[in-house]
């Protein structure tokens, strides 16, 4: 099925007799649903876009591409860095705005910028009951009623169906420069990385591959990346030989691009960044690379092995990325959360259609 | 507006209540004397007023876990508190009901600058969280004009933003986790101290949900590091729309100042006459303000200057001292206070797409003019957040109903043009009626659900945000 409008779209749920597989570009799900298909591509457009109020609306099965161009244009960007996935799960396809949001998908920037979630400004949805409705706007600040934008962003489709989105947006500065610290392991990296992030400098990427070195990025006017790179690699001197890199490593990291070629299970653990070198000794991994200062760990992994069992409890979870095995994908919830989450599901989606 | 009738079993059961609640909490934190109550009879909204049954002022997780649990069990109200700061009657308790202020929890549990986060109790006001931190160079970025007084629970409970949110996001872009305690005493924690929790996002549906969803006692918030300085600009336009035009400008340019803020004539008379900020003389103000080092904040300012002057404005004034930055701002700050000088007020806070400014501000004469009020617009231009003040005289029959009818037009307003009811200070009471102006039965069907799930009888702060028709049901279940 493939609706061309939200009132088709309602239509369709409300006669669905069984499960259904709601699809954007496919370039994002990390367990692919069964049951009938309801791809999202005819539902596709930008609605609106104001480059002088840094919004921007568009319909839910709308191209990443096709969104990016028209911001470029603008010299503007969305601010959460989307991470392409596709490389990482052996996918090709092309990925919408909606799996986006469904996926609260976030790359580097996110330690500066925030999540998908944080420029998320509004939203359409049809849930499970084939209900329509909206929430949040076209507007940067608005706490007018109990917040479902947040609530859908990063719910993987669990609750319904998204129809439209609207973000906030960012210029994109007029330069970026990274510099790589030559560090000795994981643990002066997380020390070098948190001291880019306590300057007052405005770093908007903070990355640790090993064998590599710790990556810190600034972006802005070309006089104050200038001078924001000279002081931070006075302050970073203390942790190893600093320098400004030529290539861009950014979309590597965001992709995780090391692990695409490699075997093994692709674990993402989020965590408290300081705590993040002890939790890799104890993954016993094959390889790592640390993101957001830390605070997420991608982890490659012998196949079927339970990192959750290996780590025991911590501050944080763990998200099986990429495996042939049945472990489950999303880190178990504590019983009294559990309950508010299913109890949330049953109200939005009481037929079970796009349930787990 | 109306509040619902008080349950008169409740009311009937009152001696039991007090006495079951006495039994959980040390005799200071339960006041029932009815001189003492009326100091929580309402918040900032004072138009409305209503004395609670019993006021609880708990100092722990756990006994606001068992206050809940025994408020549960006895089916009673709970009208959660944080210092009272609301300007849209969030905490106004009703008769029936049992207010539980958090102002006594204000501690501060860790502070971890390496992982650039604060865990404190929710009572804390807003300010000395950063107070907390500053000596090491951090400071928490939301920045409500009231946070002198108001709490951090207040915060969550409304997402309150602030004048600096353009660049730092409101509550809940720098929330990381809570401790929250449902209406059946059941204690959880939603996120931590780090970016991602797993699972759906309930920290982002209880940011803002206004107490409806259970009570804040701890938080972990983000801290950040305090920027080398900060220095504005102060600019003035012989017409809205030329200022309106100028903040589109500098927002395209590329430029991301901390705070873009505008005033109109009548508000920027006021505060002339009241703080002598010697402001000039014309229809629109704008105050940018910028951050960096000194040789960053120049060359942003001098871009700024290069945007402005396309605009031909009537002054420009940027500062080169602290003292200078002081008295741009001082009429800005003195803004409500000068306005309190003119008459008693309304202040709106609704939010419209930026680009409708000159079109909102010249429909808000137009009902001003019909009205026969006066309207002071100052507001956050960068985010579209207006907030207009409806002068009157609360003294004059008649003269508080037509400045709400005023406000609720204004707001329709908003609302017709693309925005909403509120920007940062919450639904409250104040809008609650308003609120099917903005979203459809099915919209707010949506929401009531998650209110179902984390509070299914309906005791949590139950007669706020939804209009009581919408609610009705659910209420008397």
């Amino acid at each position: 099925m493939r609706p061309s409008s939200e009132a088709e779209l309602a239509e369709m749920i409300k006669g669905a007799t069984g499960q259904l597989a709601v699809r954007g570009g496919g370039t994002r799900s990390l367990a692919p649903a069964s049951g009938a298909v309801i791809e999202t591509g005819g539902l596709s457009g930008i609605r609106l876009y104001e480059p002088g109020a840094l919004t921007l609306v568009a319909q839910a099965g709308t191209p990443l591409t096709e969104v990016e161009a028209a911001l470029a244009a603008q010299g503007q960007r969305l601010p959460f860095e989307v991470p392409d996935m596709r490389g990482l799960l052996g996918r090709s396809g092309q990925s919408t705005i909606g799996g986006v949001v469904a996926a609260n998908a976030s790359g580097p920037r996110r330690v500066q910028a925030g999540a998908c979630r944080d420029s998320l400004i509004g939203l359409r949805f049809v849930d499970g009951t084939g209900m329509p409705a909206k929430n949040g706007g076209r507007v940067m600040k608005n706490v007018t009623g109990i917040d479902l934008v947040k609530l859908m962003a990063g719910s993987w489709g669990r609750l319904g169906v998204l129809t439209e989105v609207a973000f906030k947006l960012l210029p994109v500065p007029e330069t970026a420069a990274t510099l790589r610290v030559a560090v000795a392991g994981a643990e002066p990296a997380v020390a070098a990385l948190s001291a880019a992030l306590t300057s007052p400098f405005d770093v908007t990427g903070a990355a640790f591959v090993p064998h590599e070195g710790a990556f810190v990025r600034v972006e802005g006017f070309a006089p104050s990346v200038a001078y924001r790179s000279g002081e931070l690699t006075r302050r970073l001197a203390a942790f190893g030989a600093v320098d400004v890199v030529a290539h861009d490593p950014w979309p590597a990291i965001r992709d995780v691009a090391p692990f695409h070629q490699a075997k093994g299970d692709v674990w993402r653990i989020s965590t408290t960044p300081s705590k993040a070198p002890a939790l890799v000794a104890r993954a016993e991994a094959r390889a790592a690379i640390y993101d957001w200062g830390g605070g997420l760990i991608w982890l490659l992994v012998d196949e079927g092995r339970d990192l959750r069992a290996a780590l025991g409890a911590f501050d944080g979870h763990a998200t099986l990325v990429r495996s042939a095995s049945a472990l489950p994908r999303y880190h178990p919830e504590p019983a009294a959360i559990a309950a508010l989450t299913c109890g949330i599901a049953a109200k939005f989606d009481p037929r079970h259609l796009f349930g787990e | 507006m109306d509040m619902p009738l008080p349950d008169a079993a409740i009311l009937a059961r009152r001696d039991r209540i007090v006495a079951r609640l006495a039994a959980l909490l040390p005799a200071d934190a339960l006041i029932t004397d009815p001189v003492e109550t009326r100091a929580y009879e309402c918040d900032a909204l004072t138009a409305y007023r209503c004395q609670p049954l019993a006021v609880t002022l708990p100092r722990t997780t756990e006994e606001v876990s068992a206050i809940l649990r025994a408020c549960h069990a006895e089916g009673v109200k709970v009208i959660p508190r944080g210092a009272g700061t609301s300007l849209a009657g969030g905490s106004l308790p009703t008769a029936d009901a049992v207010v539980l202020g958090v102002a006594r929890m204000n501690a501060v549990i860790e502070t971890d600058y390496a992982n650039r986060f604060i865990r404190v109790q929710s009572g804390r006001t807003n300010l000395s969280v950063t107070g907390a931190v500053e000596a090491e160079g951090f400071f928490y970025a939301p920045d409500p004009s009231s946070q002198l007084a108001c709490a951090i629970a207040g915060n969550i409970g409304m997402n309150s933003g602030g004048a600096h949110c353009l660049k730092y996001g409101v509550t809940t872009n720098n929330l990381l986790g809570v401790t929250l305690v449902t209406m059946a005493g059941e204690v959880v924690q939603l996120g931590g101290p780090f970016l991602d929790a797993g699972g759906l996002d309930l920290l982002g549906v209880v940011c803002g949900s206004e107490g409806q969803l259970g009570v804040v006692t701890e938080a972990w918030l983000r801290i950040l590091p305090k920027p080398e300085g900060a220095r504005p600009v102060l600019m003035g336009f012989g017409a809205n729309e030329v200022a309106g035009a100028c903040v589109a400008d500098i927002i395209k340019g590329g430029l991301l100042p901390v705070a873009i803020e505008f005033m109109d004539r009548l508000c920027i008379e006021a505060t002339e006459a009241f703080a002598h900020a010697g402001y000039p003389d014309c229809e629109a103000l704008l105050i940018v303000e910028v951050e960096g080092s000194p040789a960053e904040i120049d060359d942003q300012l001098a871009r700024i200057r290069a945007i402005a002057e396309r605009h031909n404005p009537v002054a420009y004034r940027e500062s080169r001292s602290e003292e200078e930055s002081r008295r741009i701002w001082l009429g800005r700050k003195s803004a409500f206070g000068a306005m309190g000088q003119m008459g008693d007020y309304i202040c709106l806070d609704g939010t419209i797409p930026v680009s409708e400014l000159p079109h909102v501000l010249r429909r808000i004469g137009d009902l001003s003019a019909r009205y026969g009020l006066r309207v002071a617009n100052v507001f956050h231009a960068g985010d579209g957040n207006m907030h207009p003040l409806i002068i009157f005289n609360a003294n004059q029959p008649g003269d508080l109903d037509r400045a709400e009818a005023l406000g609720a037009d204004i707001l329709r307003l908003c609302v017709e043009v693309g925005g909403c009811l509120t920007g940062e200070h919450g639904v409250g009471v104040e809008k609650r009626d308003l609120m099917h102006v903005q979203f459809s039965h099915a919209d707010m069907e949506a929401q009531l659900r998650v209110k179902d799930v984390f509070d299914p009888r309906w005791l949590l702060n139950p007669a706020k945000v939804f209009p009581l028709d919408v609610t009705a049901s659910r209420r008397a279940a």
